[in-house]
This record gives structure tokens, sequence and C-alpha cells, in this order.
């Protein structure tokens, strides 16, 4: 009795309670530093969605300017002949140049003809003009209406990235350029309009023309590669390890080795690529099949990780119950365990594919960060990818490239998420719990 | 410590403040029962989910002494143990209704707080679940965060007495600064109730404590709780009926979440009233 | 041609196994409902196996070895080689089927050494990895002594490609590139390490199943965004506010800094952390937790005093693999922390690391044999060789953590 009795005292005290006023205050701290780790987890998250989509979504439009073109045969094509081939080395600059200056007949001094001619994209402007009189020559003499992009510092000041009550020094456009882009907006001459080039065009020196195009596809090739390379060997080396490896030094090598692999910085298998694909099997520089043998090592132990741990959730009963009806091991487990752990290899390979599509190092040991200007067609062509193209972009000072970077990466990203989305998707749907 | 003994040896009650009509009906009881209860329970319901696992337990717990929860496996006596010192509260999905008085005060009460009831109702588990530290560390870790010593000399005395009082002294007295993970699986068991003891508390709740223990451990577990139901009150959930026979004086009979039968031990094993307790200790169901 | 080859084979391996299939039929018969004894050890299906596998092979050497000598012999003679090699892979087949034939067991041992093969691959990256990093590394100091590398205390591969300067001691000394490594991994360390261990905390021991449904997706998104874009935050954003904030104090900072890109690979670490330390935390086992709630304890005591303690090699291990994974990213620092090799303590200051040398030797043109090139291999051994270390301590530690509670 009596020590039941001061033991409730020990705890009930005015100094326990005390004590445990301050250990309760203790608690509340040390939740709040949790929910503040998870705030500041998340408002980085924010931060970095919000600066790249803030910066990234103008370049979805793009400001293009209607004008009328004459084709004057004078300049396109002084001797007449109408050959496709001359027609295409014709002075096409100079048709433009006539082109805006007719628009503006007031502008007469050299030099202002020079700041009207750069308010819109000259090689944009006459490559269009090429690209009509070389397919059809007969428009040779006629008047077109073209609408050609903008310059992109013409495209930044409509987009307000260029602050008009700067010192005219200090700004990229001039204050009579402003006037004429002014002119040209209120009489709808000047229209934004939905960037498609950004979707269809290769890479460019300028700005307003560059498109993630080749970019997109260089990445697909080296996907395709990398999927049909690391997905039937990295389950191959799975259903072995798990189902028919021997317990011997050469089993727990392999295993070390596949855990090891994991944890290489991709950087590293960039330079095996360089030693031993290109330099020692002679293979292409920068093509989209080096890449994607790059990306299949790298993405083949998350196979064989994300494969193993499928087959081990597969219930032994299942395998059991094969073996007892007679089919032998292999049977038991091709016709059972793999399909029975489909679901959980295709989500791991899913998620290692998507890792692959995110990666830059190697890819940029192996040469693909070349300048391409055309789609690749073939595997052994030089092609670029995706996040190489936003590594390459990103050097970039201007605010026209920076903004494009942000989109490419939105392109990026979007598919990045879709790619897990659809692996959880896909897991929710089809595994199977025992 | 001699100014409260002597007054709570006369009048148990006075320290907590009146809860109203909780206290006339405690003390209404005390009439007709010669010890006052430490525990009485009333329509006690323990929910996981929607799923009803105990169906309005009523029962009164003795000051001192041994009571024995028995029953089959999944009949709810480990769960209805966790209802005394709150430690359903730790499951998500758990809800406990009914209202359970310890010294006459409901312990589900809005105010109360579980983590000093816990220091006051301590509990042993069905492992040994001694912490990744020494020994001494083991059973210093209640009266270091309750804040029970102020000096090292203090802790000492008191690390030094709840082992005694757990017959674990000899044994480890020499190597207080070794894991407590190193010691037998007896010795382990012996040392939470250690860690337990070393709290000061008035009640000790033991969840199935021999069931990972040799023959020999369990002998002198056994030996151990007969010693300290002298002084605290001890509920024991057992799956052993021989085990509830030789420590418990009263023993409770749990069916299916049900309460079926709660008497003195002697008369639950020699005289079952209810048919299901007889089948459960003669061995035709459990 | 190629394809049309490919196609060919492919053809013929197909045309095999119809063989193979037809013949079992018609020389086993009816064998399938006789009495067991009388019954074809293995299935028509099997011998068709077996039959495409033999051509398959033998097509595979044949035309191997036609490329080899692709050279030397006249096209007419390697494609009579090529069909005769096929022939005999049909002839073996015809004389082996049969109902006592056991075409199962060995088509299942070839699938088990194809499989075989496969891991292999694996062991094959490894070893080309150690291979062409020490054999180029090799070639490497043979220019430039190796303590002259490790210890050397300036980087200027550029002036080394001058003929008169080539290998000179002092051009090729790679301690500015490891302090800057370090320091750049102190920061990122020094920003996830306390974030994503409380977040593992939390989402383990105070979380609502409501809440952890929330927060881990997002912090698992932060974990699937490709480096190269965390690269552009910092060069974009984190870079510019830093340099923002010091001016607003008074101070110079660069926008390429060791503080930019180490923080922001912070970030990118946290979901490595909170993900690797929640599973630890996790296999603590609950009657621990039980244990020190039934003594009283609070949460946050028995998570600091019993809990922590108990996981702290685990953690530690979690924290190893965060390092090695910061020392080996490379495009965060590539884009936000520089490429002057500066020897210097302040992470205000641009520092370069080991990932950001090896990308700046290794592109654009270069001679493959230049010094230059070959010190990205010298820099990339040691890369590989820490990393590794560091991967291999913290999955002992982490294994015998594991071992502990099974």
């Amino acid at each position: 009795m009596s020590q039941s009795t001061s033991a409730a005292s020990v705890h009930n005290s005015d100094q326990a309670l005390k004590r445990l006023k301050a250990r309760k205050s203790a608690e509340s701290r040390f939740r709040f530093f949790g929910i503040g780790a998870i705030f500041a987890a998340v408002l980085m998250l924010g931060w970095l969605l919000n600066s790249i989509v803030g910066t990234g979504y103008t370049a979805f439009y793009q400001h293009y300017m209607t004008i009328d073109v004459e084709l004057t045969e004078s300049i396109v094509d002084p001797d007449g002949v109408r050959d496709p081939d001359e027609l295409r080395k014709a002075n096409f600059r100079k048709i433009m140049q006539e082109a805006i200056y007719a628009r503006f007949p007031e502008v007469t001094d050299r030099k202002e003809k020079i700041a009207l001619f750069k308010v819109i994209s000259a090689s944009g402007a006459t490559d269009q003009a090429r690209q009509m009189v070389y397919q059809n020559p007969s428009l040779v003499g006629e008047t077109l209406t073209l609408s050609v992009p903008t310059s992109d510092d013409v495209d930044q000041l409509l987009k307000g990235y260029i602050d008009r009550n700067a010192p005219e020094a200090r700004r990229k456009v001039t204050d009579q350029q402003i006037a004429w882009v002014d002119a040209l907006k209120a009489t709808g001459e000047i229209k934004s309009k939905f960037n498609w080039t950004f979707f269809t065009a290769t890479d460019s020196r300028d700005p307003e023309l560059a498109g993630i195009a080749g970019a997109v596809v260089g990445s697909l090739m080296a996907l395709f590669v990398a999927f049909v390379v690391s997905v039937p060997v990295g389950v191959g080396a799975a259903v072995y390890l798990e189902e028919f490896a021997p317990q011997n030094r050469f089993t727990d090598f392999v295993e070390i080795n596949i855990n090891n692999l994991a944890a290489v910085p991709s950087i590293v298998f960039g330079l095996l690529g360089l030693a031993v694909f290109l330099n020692f099997f002679g293979m292409p520089r920068s093509a989209p099949l080096v890449g994607g043998l790059v990306l299949a090592l790298m993405t083949l132990p998350t196979i064989i990780i994300a494969t193993r741990s499928a087959l081990r959730a597969v219930s032994p009963s299942i395998v059991d119950g094969a073996l007892s009806l007679g089919a032998s091991h292999t049977q038991a487990v091709f016709h059972h365990k793999v399909p029975l752990a489909a679901p959980g290899i295709l989500t791991g390979s899913i998620i290692g594919i998507a890792q692959a599509l995110g990666e830059t190092a190697p890819l940029l040991m192996i040469g693909m960060v070349a300048f391409v200007t055309e789609i690749p067609s073939t595997l052994t062509e030089p092609a670029s990818a995706l996040p190489v193209q936003i590594f390459l972009w990103s050097d970039s000072a201007e605010r026209a490239w920076a903004e494009r970077t942000s989109a490419a990466i939105i392109v990026l990203l979007t598919v990045l998420i879709t790619m897990n989305a659809v692996a959880i998707f896909l897991r929710n749907k089809l595994e199977r719990r025992w | 410590m001699m100014s409260l003994n002597t007054q709570s040896d006369e009048e148990p009650m006075a320290r907590f403040k009146p809860v109203g009509e909780v206290i006339n009906m405690s003390e209404k009881r005390e009439e007709t029962i010669a010890v006052q209860p430490k525990f009485q329970c009333r329509d006690v319901r323990v929910f996981y989910g929607d799923n009803e696992a105990l169906h309005g337990i009523d029962i009164e717990v003795a000051k001192t002494g041994v009571t024995a929860l028995i029953g089959p496996s999944g009949c709810g006596k480990s769960t209805f143990l966790r209802v005394f010192n709150r430690m359903n509260d730790t499951i998500p999905t758990a809800r406990v209704t009914g209202e359970v008085l310890m010294d006459g005060e409901n312990i589900y009460a809005k105010h109360v707080d579980p983590v000093l009831l816990r220091a006051r109702v301590g509990m042993v588990f069905q492992k040994p679940n001694p912490f990744p530290k020494s020994i001494y560390d083991n059973v210093a870790y209640g009266p270091r965060i309750h804040g029970l010593a102020t000096t090292n000399d203090e802790l000492d005395a008191i690390v030094e007495k709840s082992l005694k009082r757990a017959g674990l002294w000899n044994e480890v007295k020499d190597r207080l600064k070794d894991p407590g993970t190193g010691l037998s699986g007896g010795q382990q068991q012996r040392l939470v109730i250690a860690r337990a003891i070393a709290v000061n508390p008035e009640v000790i709740l033991m969840d199935e404590p021999a069931s990972a223990l040799d023959p020999i451990a369990t002998a002198k577990l056994e030996e151990l709780i007969d010693e300290l139901k002298e002084k605290y009150c001890i509920v024991i959930v057992t799956h052993s009926m021989a085990q509830a026979a030789r420590v418990s004086q009263k023993t409770a009979f749990f069916h299916l979440g049900y309460l079926v039968e709660y008497d003195e031990t002697q008369a639950i094993f020699t005289n079952p009233k209810d048919q299901r307790t007889q089948d459960y200790i003669t061995g035709r169901t459990g | 041609m190629t394809l049309v080859l490919t196609a060919l084979i492919l053809a013929t391996i197909a045309a095999a196994f119809f063989f193979g299939r037809h013949l079992a039929v018609a020389r086993t018969g009816a064998a399938v409902s006789a009495s067991f004894s009388d019954r074809a050890h293995s299935l028509p299906a099997y011998h068709g196996y077996f039959a495409a596998w033999s051509v398959g092979l033998a097509a595979f050497v044949a035309v191997a070895v036609g490329w080899l000598l692709r050279d030397k012999i006249e096209p007419s003679v390697i494609a009579v080689l090529i069909l005769a090699t096929i022939g005999l892979g049909f002839a073996f087949s015809y004389r082996k089927i049969g109902p006592r034939f056991r075409a199962r067991n060995i088509v299942e041992g070839f699938v088990k050494a194809v499989l075989l093969l496969c891991s292999g691959v694996a062991v094959l990256t490894t070893l080309g990895i150690v291979l062409s990093l020490v054999f180029e590394s090799f070639r490497f100091f043979e220019q430039v002594p190796i303590f002259d590398f490790l210890t050397g205390l300036q980087w200027s591969p550029q002036t080394a490609l001058r003929e008169d300067q080539a290998g000179q001691s002092g051009a090729f000394g790679a301690v500015p590139i490891f302090t800057g490594t370090f320091m750049i991994m102190l920061v990122a360390m020094f920003v996830a390490a306390p974030i994503g261990l409380l977040i593992a905390i939390y989402l383990s021991e105070y979380a609502s199943k409501r809440t952890r449904a929330l927060v881990k997706p997002m912090i698992e998104i932060l974990a699937g965004v490709p480096t190269v874009v965390y690269g552009f935050f910092a060069l974009l954003t984190v870079g510019p506010t830093i340099r923002g904030f010091a001016e607003s104090l008074g101070f110079g900072v660069p926008t390429q800094s060791a503080i930019a890109a180490g923080s922001v690979m912070g970030v990118m670490i946290i979901p490595f952390i909170s993900s690797l330390s929640d599973d630890v935390i996790n296999a603590v086992p609950q009657t621990l937790r039980d244990g020190s709630y039934a003594l009283g304890a609070t949460k946050s005591e028995t998570m600091t005093k019993v809990i922590f303690p108990a996981a702290l090699p685990g953690i530690i291990g979690a924290l190893l693999l965060a390092v090695s994974r910061a020392v080996g990213e490379t495009m965060i620092v590539v884009m936000a922390a520089g490429r002057a090799a500066n020897l210097t303590g302040n992470p205000f200051e641009a520092v370069t690391t080991v990932t950001v040398q090896i990308v700046s030797l290794l592109t654009g043109d270069q001679e493959f044999d230049s010094p230059k090139t070959l010190a990205a291999f010298a820099l990339g051994l040691v890369l590989f060789v820490i990393t590794l270390a560091l991967n291999v301590v913290a999955l002992l530690i982490v294994r015998k953590y594991r071992e502990r509670y099974e």
C-alpha cells in the first residue's frame, strides 16, 4: 500500500507536473521541426516548378509578322530560267529587305533601314521565302503574303521582358524599333501565335527558329536502344540470379557487382562508353546507338533489382504447385512465376527507362553534345538528346534562350511525370498480393 | 514521505481532485468491498476500425495481488490489458469507449495524459524488448525521462534498487555497462521488469511474459511475480492455465471478446460456472 | 544488306522450329496417349526449339567466322560456308530427334546458359569500367607522376596542352578539385541531412496516413527531377538569388558558387536520405516503441532516445550513400559550380569538382591521347574508387544493422 501511494505522489507532484509541461513543449517543438522540414522540401519543389514554368510558358507562343513580299524577277531569277537549284541560291535576303522597306517607305536612312530589318527574323523570313520558291518556281514575279517570325528581341519586347523605360543604350531594341513594332501590333500585322516551330524544328543559332524535334527524336532512338538491350538482359539476369544460380562464390560476386553498379556515378558509364564503344570498337561518335548502349548498361541494375523483388513477391506456393504436377523447374518459372511477376517487371522497366531519359552526363562523354540541325534518321547519325539540348541552351545568356530552355524542361518533366504515373497506375492495376 | 504515507493509508482518494459523481459512487462501493479496487471498468468496448473486438467489459481489479486474464487466442485478453495503460492509443485505428476508473478517476477522460498514466501503469511485453543500450541505461531510461533522480547517486540507487527487486542485481552488478540485448531471454525479461519498476509504478501489466522463456526462467519469473504482488497491482495475460493457477488470486476468462467469468482463481479452476469456461480449462476448446 | 541477311537467318530458324516439331510428331506418332513408359520424353514443341537452337547457333557461328574473314575470302565462298553450316544444324537435329531424345532438358540447358550470359553482362560492365579507367589512367601517369597528380596544388590543364609544358608538374595538381568536391558535398549534406532525416522521422512516427499519402509522392517528385533541371534551376534562380542577397548585405558573390550548387544538390539528395532513413526507422521493431511508450515516454523522447540510437548505424549507412551520390553528381555542378580550380575554403566562391573537370576535359575537340583527355580518366578512376569505397562501407553497415533485427 505505502509503495503504491508514494509512487502516485512522485508522478503527481507539482514538480512532476511542471516537468511534464516542459516535456510536452519539447514534444511540440520536435513535431514542429518535422513539419518545417517537410514544408521546406515542398517549398523548394514549388520554387523550382514555379521558376521553370514561369520562365518557360511564354516560349509556347511567339510573335509573327504578316508581310507582303514581292518576288521581283530581277533579283530572284535574273536569267529567267526558273531552275529550282539556281533559284535556291538567289538573294532572298534582299527580297525580304525590300518587302519590309516597302511597308515603311518613310524610312530612308541606311542605319535606320538596318534597324528596321532587324524587326523580323532575318534567316527565318529568308528561309521561308526560299523554300516556297524552290518548291514552286512559278511564284517568281508574284506578290505573296507571308507570316514570318519576328526577331527574338522583338518577341521578347512584346512578351514584356524588355523594359521600355530603360535608357535606350542599355536596351536591345531602339526607341524607333519600338515605335515600328507598336504600329504593326496596332494594325494587327504582328500577332502572337502558337509556337509550332518549337516542336517541329531542330536546334538553331537563332532562338526564334530553334526547336526540340531533333533532340526528341535523338532521345527516342537512344531510349529505344536502351530498352531493347536492358530489359531482356536485365530480366534474364534477374531470373537467373533469383531462380537458377547456385549458391557459390561466383553468384555472390555477381550480386555484389550489381549492387555496386547501381551506385556508380552516371558519368563513369560515360567514360566506359568513350573508352570501350568509341575508342576500342570504333563506333561512331554522337550516335544514338552508342548513347542507348551506355544508358542500357546504366539502367541494367535498376531493372535487375526491380525484377528480382517482383519475382520474390510471387508466392512460392505457385511454383510448388507447378512442380507437384510434374513441371520442370524451368517450366514452373517461365509458365508461372515470370508471368505473375510481369507487372512488377514492367513497372521497374518503365521507371528505369524514365531515369535514362533524364540522364545527361554520360551522353556528354560520348559526344552527343554536337550542334545538330537535322532530325537524325538512323541510329548511327550524329544526334542530340532532350536533356543535352537543355544543357546546351542553358549556356546562352539571352532571355529568349532561357525561355526555350525552360520550355524544353517543361516538356521533359511532363513526359517523365507521365511515364511514372503510368508505372504507378500499372502497378496498382495489375499488382496481385499474396 | 512519511506524511504522505500516513495520509494515503487512511484516505487514498484525498489526493485526487473530486470528480463529482464518480467519487461518491466509489465511496459507496467502499462499504460493500473491503478494499478499494485499483481499477473499475464499466462497459469497456474496443474497436479496430469498425470491428468491435471487446464487447462491454465490466470488471474490478484489486489494489494488490495478481489478476490473470485467460482465454483462447484472439479472445481479446491482450487488447483488454492494453486498455489499462492506454497503449491502444498508439494504434491509429483503435478506439476505446466506456469508463476505466483508476482509483476512481476515469483514465479515458479528456484531461488525462497517457504519458503520465503510463508512468503509473508499467507494462511488460510478450517478447523481452530491452533497448539496444547498456543494462544500466535501460533501467535508468524511465527515471531520466520522468526526472525521478536529481543526482547521479540517486539514479544509481534507483537502478540498484530496481534490479534487486527484479532479482537480477547479483547477475549483472559487475557488467552494468554491457548491452542489455546480450542477456539471456529470462534475464532480459527480468531486466524489462526492473525497467518498469524503476519508474515507480502502481500497477504492472504483463502480456504473456513467459511465452518466450524456458521452464527454468519461467519459474524464476513466477517467483518474482509472487514477491511483487505484495506491493503492486499486477494484471497478467497468460495462455498457460497452470501459470494462471500458480500466480494469480483472481482470474478472468475471456471468450470471443466477452468477459465470460471473473472470480477467485480457486473457484474458476475448481468450480467454473459457465460451460465455456469449463470447456476451456478442461481442454475441450482453445 | 545486313537487314536482309538477318531476316533470312531468322526465317531459317523459324523453319527449323517447324521442321523439328513436325519430325517429332511423325516419329513418335500417337505416343502421347500411350502408357507412361512408352511416351516420348519431350513434347514436340521442345524438339522444335531444339532444332531452332541448333540451326541458330550454327548460323551465328558461321556468320561470325564469315565476318571475321570477310577481307580474305570471296563472298560467294562465305555464303556457301554459311549455308553448309546451317545444313549441318538441320542434319544434326534430324539425327537426334526421336521419342527417347531428351529435347526438353537440352533446351532448358540452353535457356539457362543464355540467362547466365545475361548476368555476365553486369560483371562485364564492371570489368569494362575498371579496365578502361585503369588502363587510361596508367597512360596518364606515365606522363604526369601520380604523386604530383594527387598532391599538386595547381590545376590548369589548358596550359599543359602546349608542347613545352606537357607533363610539367603543377599543371595537373588535383588537390583544388578534391577540396572543391568536398566542399560542395559538405554544403549539400548540410542542407539534405537534417531535412531528410526530419522528414523521415515525421513521416514514420507522426504523420497520419493521409499526410503520408500526400507528402510522399511530392518528395518522390523531387527524386525524379533530372539533374540537368536542377542545374538549370541553380543557374537561373538560386545562384542569382544568393548573389542578390549577398549584395544587399554588401558582399560580392559570383552567380556560380559552391553554395548555390551545393544547396541545390542538397535539395536533390533530400528524398534519397528521407526514403532510406524511413526504411531504417521502420525496421526498428515495434516492441522497442511499445517498451518506451509503456514507461511513459513521449513520442519525441522515444524517437531521440530509443529509436534514433537503435537506427543510427542504418542512418549512417544512408548518409554515406548520400555522400557518394553527391560526390558523383555531375550536371548540377557543371552548370552551377564553375570551372576555375580555386583552392579555397570559402563556399561563396566558385569552385570546381572532379565531375566538372571530367566534363570540361572531354567535351570539345581534342586528341584522345593528349594528357588532357587522359587526365579525365585519372579523375574518373579517383571518383570510381571513392564512390565504390563509400558504397561498400555503407552496404556493410546497413547489412550488419539489418541482421541485428532479424
